[in-house]
């Protein structure tokens, strides 16, 4: 008798802490919409869609690489291709068809960019989390994530403030693929980079779960329609670099010292609310959005904290810094780079694809030399 | 610890976040662009990663 009373009761609660979080999503989208104008609403649901998505579907980026790269198991990765590929159809004609309207990933390939698409493949695989990924851990309460944040974001300061500099080292003309050709030459790329992970793959480990297959197609419609509604496609670190640009312009710094943040529409960006840039927005929705999903689960957020030593709390901190500034230079990180930068015809997506994979393998190394392997 | 406690932590620090901002930063619904870019006639321009400052 007692057990059913607090089992019903538990069930109550459930639900109104179920309604609690769709009326608090309704209403900050709601609220932005009519404050902040209808645009913003939807990038603030976008983002919210992209956090509920990914940990609701429990997808990422740096997981499925380790997945191919330790143990040969190649889903996850094909559904990244998957998901990048739906884009494109819809993306490079639109992109070819309303120049102006609607701009690509497009970032020249250069000697800063393969290097910092380096790091940041080893600095992802240490943490386990890539640029939507750390947002999503942080938001579901993973203290890794959360660590790794605000250096993530700092990181990503500095590296957008000396941009320029590493650029000039030495960079090709930007390169895309446009037009039918451009989607032709990016689909056969794609299916054959997903031909080469299906063989590389174990056997058994080879078909796609249906998980999966769900993330790919809601990642793609969410991409899109980031692309229809904000002119520009998915990103994540320009925002997180973009908050701490505010904070230290708030301070009194000044920013102009660098080529980057002095440029006109930096300073404007900076004066004006976050709430009215597209990447912070979807940001913001991926944290609140993964922070939904763990307090919609039973239990999600009752799970005990994890122990590390010492020596894994300070990579945590250094590879949080080396994910925001290295994915400046690489003008992007998995998000704005491989799956945006492919999907919208840049080579650079390609060429940041390369150096980023070639890098996880550093960071799979280092991850467990660096007490980041949990104890309990 | 669980993680009640960090999760929480990150949704604070992130309102916090956006309160600030809008202290220095109000927003100005007058100046809100057309809802979708797409068809808008206008030229995108927010900030981007994989974009160099104009």
């Amino acid at each position: 008798m007692n057990t059913a009373i607090l089992e019903r009761q538990a069930a109550s609660g459930g639900i109104a802490r179920r309604s609690a979080l769709i009326l608090a999503a309704l209403a900050a989208v709601a609220a932005l919409a009519l404050f902040g104008g209808a645009r913003y609403g939807f990038m603030l649901a976008i983002g919210l869609g992209f956090g509920i998505a990914l940990e609701g579907l429990r997808f990422g980026f740096a997981g499925p690489w380790r997945a191919m790269i330790v143990r040969r198991e190649p889903a996850g990765i094909l559904a990244q291709l998957l998901a990048i590929a739906l884009v494109s159809i819809v993306a490079i004609p639109a992109i070819s068809s309303h120049p102006g309207e609607l701009t690509g990933a497009q970032a020249p390939i250069g000697f800063a960019m393969v290097g910092g698409a380096f790091v940041f493949g080893a600095a992802m695989q240490v943490v386990m989390g890539c640029g939507s990924g750390t947002l999503v851990n942080a938001g579901s309460g993973n203290p890794i994530g959360l660590l790794a944040l605000p250096f993530f974001a700092i990181g990503s300061f500095f590296g957008a403030y000396g941009l320029i500099w590493w650029t000039n080292l030495g960079a090709l003309p930007i390169l895309t693929l446009r037009g039918t050709s451009g989607l032709a030459v990016t689909l056969v790329l794609l299916g054959l980079v997903a031909a080469t992970v299906f063989f590389l793959g174990k056997r058994g480990s080879r078909s796609l779960p249906r998980r999966y297959i769900i993330a790919a197609l809601v990642l793609a419609a969410l991409a899109i329609a980031n692309l229809l509604v904000a002119g520009q496609p998915w990103g994540v670190v320009y925002g997180l670099g973009l908050w701490v640009a505010k904070g230290v312009n708030g301070m009194g710094f000044d920013l102009t010292q660098s080529a980057f943040y002095a440029a006109p529409g930096s300073i404007t960006r900076v004066k004006e609310s976050l709430l009215t840039d597209y990447t912070s927005l979807t940001d913001i929705g991926l944290i609140a959005g993964a922070f939904g999903v763990a307090a919609w689960r039973q239990g999600g957020l009752s799970q005990k904290l994890p122990s590390y030593p010492a020596r894994a709390w300070a990579a945590t901190i250094i590879a949080g810094f080396l994910l925001g500034y290295s994915s400046r230079l690489a003008f992007g990180c998995n998000v704005g780079a491989f799956f945006s930068g492919i999907s919208t015809g840049s080579l650079h997506g390609w060429v940041w694809f390369a150096a980023a994979f070639a890098g996880a393998y550093l960071g799979i190394w280092l991850r467990p030399r660096l007490g980041l392997e949990a104890r309990a | 610890m669980t993680r009640k406690a960090t999760a929480f932590t990150a949704l604070a620090a992130l309102l916090l976040l956006i309160g600030a901002d809008l202290i220095g930063a109000p927003l100005n619904p007058y100046q809100a662009p057309p809802a979708f870019a797409f068809g808008s006639g206008q030229v995108a321009s927010g900030g981007f990663c994989g974009a160099l400052p104009n």
